[in-house]
């Protein structure tokens, strides 16, 4: 075919223009499938049962994942313990102090990298430095390396959500003869409070989808969780437990424990988006 | 009306709620609570010397063993304590590549739409929509990785590769394919790194001034044209930073790995033969680990990628600071 130069111009811009939207269209399809196929699935089994049973033996019929879903909330749990005040006041640091020093620099940037760090290497070192010394696998070991990934993120939305609030509000607070400390405490903090809430239910959404790092920490059990120096179950491990499975009857558990998790850690994000609006560029 | 009462329904704080000590003796209290705050940041720089040597102490016991031979050899035989790390390096390279191949594209193309070429109402849904993915826990992917997009590349994808390679006589695809493969590894990171790519590329270009676009278009260019001159042009590394970061996560991604890759310590240059990789040898053989020496070589292994991640994360960083500055100014 042979165009004149304006056309082939027109054609070129139409034809990639089509492209960019196609790619968002093509994007929306695994997206789909995967959230339609959790709920046809996943709903089959889903009963009361479910959320308050033990976990059958095979061939056994019956049996649910309330223990792996208790275990899950007392990991989050812990890990919010370890996590939180961590992330938190060193996020005031960073925003109220830190704000051109070349220490806040250095935490800044280790925090950043922090976050890359693969969620199974946070396993490994939980593993060496609690699991061993206590020859058992336990709650506190999954607590703990969830609670080490939390602390990047959250350290990071409250340094960018403390300082959102404005300079004035603090110099109004300095003018009344307040000192820092308590203008930070009561006023900015006070202040940014909504923002650091979602700040935290994003990073506990985020855990709360983790296997990699629970699989040598927590481990499993298939049965109520008596204390937290025991191995404990969580519906991410146990999904992934069922999910390799040979037995029909335990996939399509997965698939149950697939739309809970799901439903677990979206009505997480949604949460959090009630409390603040635009949370773009936290999520990551 | 107080005027403290106005500040209050600002949505500021009330100021009587304020824990009151004497001001007089605030000059400690504030020295106090800055050296409290940042005794909680130097947690953070401790922390990261602590997974360091956690993991240097960890794997001390197999470079003893297997020196450099660890980085070079590609046998892993855990009965016999012989260990190499070449499959899992390979696996996890080349699975991040085959998802950085399908991802950028699709990445670039949706936050091109959503910023420059969709109409304003459609962009936030979009966006919304591919922040889900983004939510969506990994095992869950590996879930619908097993029982649909294994089978599903079985059946419909991988036949289709197979004739490809057949007739352009290509190496990398040959069957039969069982579905769970390098090749269907790679596609479903493909999709989990899609958010991160499409987030920053988005960011990056909004950070270009309209003014370029505006001077473009005065020119008279079409709107792929203004794209590629005013905002792609400008956005090169930026973009180089937000595709770094992207392969750093592809590179760390345990289980929608583990669960379709098949699981077989190989070196094949056949994208549809099954393989490991790094982290999903961790996750399947680290609770199972038949001796000590095998727990310190599989710290190694985790050593290492964490070693891969961080130069990888640095530069990414760098990069995208670098970007960002450029436009401050």
């Amino acid at each position: 075919m042979n165009f004149d130069y304006q056309t082939r111009r027109k054609l070129t811009d139409r034809t990639m223009v089509f492209l960019c939207g196609a790619a968002a269209f093509i994007a929306m399809i695994p997206l789909v499938s995967l959230i339609l196929y959790v709920l046809l699935q996943g709903f089959k089994r889903l009963d009361w049962a479910f959320l308050t049973h033990l976990p059958a033996p095979v061939g056994v019929p019956g049996g649910g994942m309330a223990n792996a879903l208790l275990g899950t909330l007392t990991l989050m749990l812990l890990a919010s313990l370890v996590g939180l005040p961590i992330g938190i006041m060193a996020g005031i640091y960073l925003s109220e102090y830190g704000k051109k020093n070349k220490f806040a620099w250095a935490v800044r940037f280790t925090s950043d990298v922090l976050s890359g760090v693969p969620s199974i290497v946070t396993g490994i070192v939980a593993y060496t430095l609690v699991v061993k010394p206590m020859h058992n696998f336990s709650a506190i070991a999954g607590g703990i390396a969830l609670g080490f990934m939390m602390i990047p993120i959250v350290t990071r939305t409250t340094e960018e959500l403390v300082k959102m609030v404005p300079h004035s509000i603090r110099e109004a607070s300095w003018a009344l003869g307040v000192p820092q400390w308590q203008t930070i405490l009561a006023i900015v903090i006070r202040t940014a409070k909504n923002g650091i809430l979602t700040g935290v239910l994003l990073s506990v959404a985020r855990i709360a989808g983790e296997t990699a790092p629970l699989l040598f920490t927590s481990f499993n059990n298939q049965f109520w969780p008596q204390s937290p120096d025991e191995p404990t179950a969580s519906l991410t491990v146990q999904v992934f437990t069922y999910a390799i499975s040979p037995f029909k009857d335990w996939q399509d558990q997965a698939w149950t424990g697939a739309l809970v998790l799901l439903i677990l850690v979206l009505a997480i994000n949604l949460a959090a988006r009630t409390f603040f609006k635009n949370p773009r560029g936290l999520l990551r | 009306m107080n005027p403290s009462a106005e500040l209050t329904d600002n949505g500021g704080a009330k100021p009587r709620a304020l824990p009151l000590l004497s001001f007089g003796k605030s000059g400690f209290a504030d020295k106090f609570f800055q050296k409290l705050t940042a005794f909680f940041a130097f947690l953070i720089l401790f922390l990261a010397f602590l997974t360091a040597l956690t993991l240097w102490q960890a794997s001390a016991p197999t470079f003893h063993k297997m020196g450099w031979n660890f980085l070079t050899s590609s046998d892993w035989d855990p009965i016999n304590g012989i260990f190499g790390s070449v499959p899992f390096v390979y696996g996890t390279i080349v699975s991040s590549m085959v998802a950085l191949f399908i991802a950028v594209p699709f990445g670039l193309g949706i936050s091109l739409f959503l910023t420059e070429l969709a109409p304003m109402k459609m962009r936030d849904p979009v966006a919304f929509l591919v922040e889900i993915l983004a939510a969506i826990p990994s095992v869950v992917y590996g879930l619908w990785g097993i029982f649909l997009l294994a089978p599903f590349m079985r059946v419909h994808v991988d036949p289709v590769l197979e004739a490809l390679g057949g007739a352009l006589r290509l190496p990398f695809f040959k069957g039969p394919s069982t579905g769970l493969s390098l090749f269907t590894a790679g596609v479903i990171l493909s999709i989990m790194i899609l958010p991160t790519i499409t987030a920053i590329s988005r960011e990056v270009f909004e950070a270009v001034p309209n003014t370029y676009r505006e001077s473009a278009r005065a020119l008279g260019a079409t709107s792929w044209e203004t794209i590629l001159l005013s905002v792609l042009k400008p956005s090169r590394v930026g973009l180089l930073g937000a595709i770094m970061l992207a392969l750093g996560r592809a590179l760390g991604e345990t289980m929608a790995v583990t669960m379709v890759i098949g699981n077989t310590p190989q070196v094949s240059i056949n994208l549809l033969a099954p393989a490991h990789s790094m982290a999903s040898v961790i996750a399947n053989e680290f609770s199972e680990a038949v001796s000590d020496l095998h727990i310190s070589a599989l710290a190694e292994i985790g050593l290492l990628l964490m070693v891969i991640t961080l130069v990888l994360n640095i530069v990414a960083h760098l990069l995208v600071w670098a970007t960002a500055a450029k436009f401050q100014k």
